[in-house]
């Protein structure tokens, strides 16, 4: 945790539905609220569908947000448009999911990355601007003579490697990583998310990280959140969280991970989570999870609740409490 | 149980570390390039070379475009020479591919005929090209009620038959090569529209463009960097099997007397006047029939040959 805890992002009741043609609205992130602190890793975890991926565009401005507020800085960065958008693509990139995906096979790696420097007219000089390739690609743990291939001829790390350069080109302070290690193999995830932290430590960097495993989220986060059906459900001190989860949700979630010891995993008591998830269209009132909690009240299923500060900034969405 | 003592003696100290030395690799040899580092479009063409059957309709295009263009120039007999005393003459030395009924040399309207014939497959193709891309892209690219509106014009457009609209144009402009162009590229740039809508409602979410718009690349850059160049193969595709279609929509119109006019030609127009002879004097409706099947034959082959070699989804 840093230091001095200064908010470098505040998310406010955000909102993001999207219109789906005769059915309604789908409420892909509904009243989120929770703040970033400058240096940390905030995870943000849920199982697929639940909105993270939504919230992280919503929050960059690929999306525009239904309704509430995005802050950076203070600075309210929600519907911006013109230099003032630039203001803020220039501090905040992202990091994308699919490796194969995010990088255009038709332009070389030094392209790419070049890419963000031109738009800021960062680096102007060829050769300024190759050095500062050459230095990314070091930075990033791949060599100089990469900058002239195109990406077909790299393995996922390595193209994942080459996003995050990507995103590093405009000397960014805040990057969403949206799972930028789910489509890796394990072996590679470790470096990729090893590579994440040394770069963090080496420049300062502010993360929102996405993902849906459990454990390397816990390796890398500082405070974790978790959403299920576009709501924020807990939010907790990264520590506090695993050791001492309170939403029923996240019992049943951290019960699923899978220990590697076969000894100590067959002896465990997995928490059985009863029917699907429902349907984020047109939702009603009420506690997304009633349906399959255990624990559901009369109340669940008519009032929706609200984030409650437990202490030690552990906070729940649970009537529970 | 065997086993476990196995395992417990190799771990309990008989292998010690200094019984290994680290070979280590050298990184730098590593990535050394084996071969030169090859660009898609490089690496298309390389396929492309290799197709035999796209070679030799390559090389039958550029014989025909030379022909059209210089055979003319060359030939002693000019395409509206008229010989009255010797009218539908078979092939002789003096004329290739014999006289017509009105005694004028076969092998000197062919390429004349080319001329007209391929101008408007080309020029076709191209017009319905940039068409087709423009308004594709827009609408692709800006989705949404402008989508909506401009998908609905294509379909409008694609339920008028073409007959019709050449019909129509060639009562206002007169019957000639401009009013056939016109009505045309009119309706022919729907199909490759569509095709880039779809391609760019594709690329439009791909990953690499929103990393685009996070680092705020604006929508024109976005637009030339990275949905062209994404969409350029098919649109090459395309644009080579359409323009077979034009040369045999200008074909089929000449026949009909629709389209260009005597005394120019083309060979829709003379396989139409050779097929009235057709009993008693075959040449003259066999060699412009041939010009025509072989052309558009070549460009048949050299689009499936460039779809072989460019195509993503037929690449392996």
């Amino acid at each position: 945790m840093p230091e001095t805890k200064s908010k470098l992002l505040q998310v406010e009741h955000l909102k993001k539905y999207f219109t789906i043609r005769k059915k309604g609205r789908l409420m892909a992130v509904d009243d989120v609220s929770f703040d970033i602190y400058r240096g940390e890793t905030f995870g943000l975890v849920g199982e697929s569908g639940c909105g993270k991926t939504t919230c992280g565009r919503t929050i960059i401005g690929l999306y525009p947000a239904t309704s509430g507020s995005i802050r950076y800085e203070g600075k309210d960065i929600t519907h911006l448009t013109g230099p003032q958008a630039h203001w803020f693509k220039k501090r905040a990139q992202m990091i994308f999911q699919d490796p194969y995906a995010s990088l255009n096979p038709r332009m070389t790696v030094g392209d790419i990355i070049a890419e963000g420097m031109e738009n800021f007219g960062l680096y102007p000089g060829v050769k300024q601007r190759q050095q500062r390739i050459q230095e990314l690609l070091g930075l990033v743990g791949l060599n100089k003579e990469h900058a002239n291939r195109f990406p077909h001829e790299f393995s996922g790390g390595q193209r994942q490697r080459i996003g995050i350069a990507r995103a590093l080109a405009v000397d960014p302070e805040f990057i969403i990583c949206d799972e930028p290690i789910s489509a890796l193999d394990v072996s590679i995830q470790a470096q990729v998310v090893n590579l994440l932290i040394k770069l963090q430590q080496e420049l300062g960097l502010t993360y929102l990280f996405i993902a849906h495993d459990l454990s390397m989220v816990k390796h890398i986060s500082d405070r974790v959140a978790v959403m299920y059906m576009g709501h924020l459900v807990e939010l907790a001190a990264s520590e506090e969280l695993y050791s001492h989860p309170l939403h029923p949700y996240t019992q049943a979630l951290l019960s699923a991970i899978p220990i590697p010891d076969p000894q100590i995993e067959r002896q465990k008591e997995v928490l059985p989570l009863e029917g699907e998830v429902g349907s984020p269209i047109n939702c009603q009132p009420g506690c997304r999870f009633a349906s399959r909690c255990p624990h559901a009240m009369e109340r669940c299923h008519q009032e929706t609740p609200v984030l409650k500060d437990l202490g030690q900034a552990h906070l729940v969405a649970c009537h529970l409490f | 149980m065997t086993e476990q003592s196995a395992f417990k003696t190799l771990t309990s100290g008989d292998i010690s570390a200094d019984q290994f030395v680290r070979v280590g690799v050298n990184e730098q040899l590593s990535e050394q390039l084996q071969r030169p580092s090859i660009s898609y479009w490089q690496d298309g063409l390389r396929r492309l070379k290799k197709n035999r059957v796209a070679m030799l309709s390559l090389g039958l295009l550029v014989f025909i475009i030379l022909m059209c263009i210089f055979a003319p120039l060359i030939y002693p007999h000019s395409f509206d020479e008229q010989n009255i005393a010797i009218t539908n003459q078979g092939p002789t030395w003096q004329h290739i591919f014999g006289l017509d009924d009105l005694g004028r040399d076969i092998f000197a309207r062919i390429w004349i005929g080319g001329r007209v014939s391929l101008a408007i497959g080309v020029v076709g193709a191209l017009v319905s090209l940039l068409i087709g891309v423009l308004y594709g892209g827009i609408s692709g690219y800006f989705g949404g009620l402008v989508d909506d509106i401009m998908m609905r014009i294509v379909e409008i457009l694609v339920g008028i038959p073409y007959m019709v609209v050449v019909i129509i144009v060639s009562v206002f402009l007169g019957k000639g090569m401009t009013s056939l162009l016109l009505a045309l590229c009119m309706t022919s740039w729907t199909g490759l529209a569509r095709l880039v809508r779809g391609q760019v409602l594709q690329l439009k979410e791909s990953e690499y463009v929103m990393a685009a718009k996070v680092l705020g690349t604006p929508s024109y850059k976005i637009i030339t960097r990275h949905l062209i160049p994404n969409t350029m193969s098919l649109i090459i595709i395309n644009t080579t099997f359409s323009i077979p279609g034009f040369i045999f929509s200008e074909a089929f119109l000449s026949f009909l007397g629709m389209g260009i006019q005597p005394p120019l030609t083309s060979w829709g127009a003379m396989a139409s006047l050779g097929q009235q002879q057709m009993a008693y004097y075959p040449h003259e409706l066999i060699f412009p029939a041939l010009a025509l099947s072989i052309t558009m034959l070549a460009f048949n082959l050299l689009g499936d040959g460039l779809r072989d070699a460019f195509d993503p989804k037929l690449r392996q």
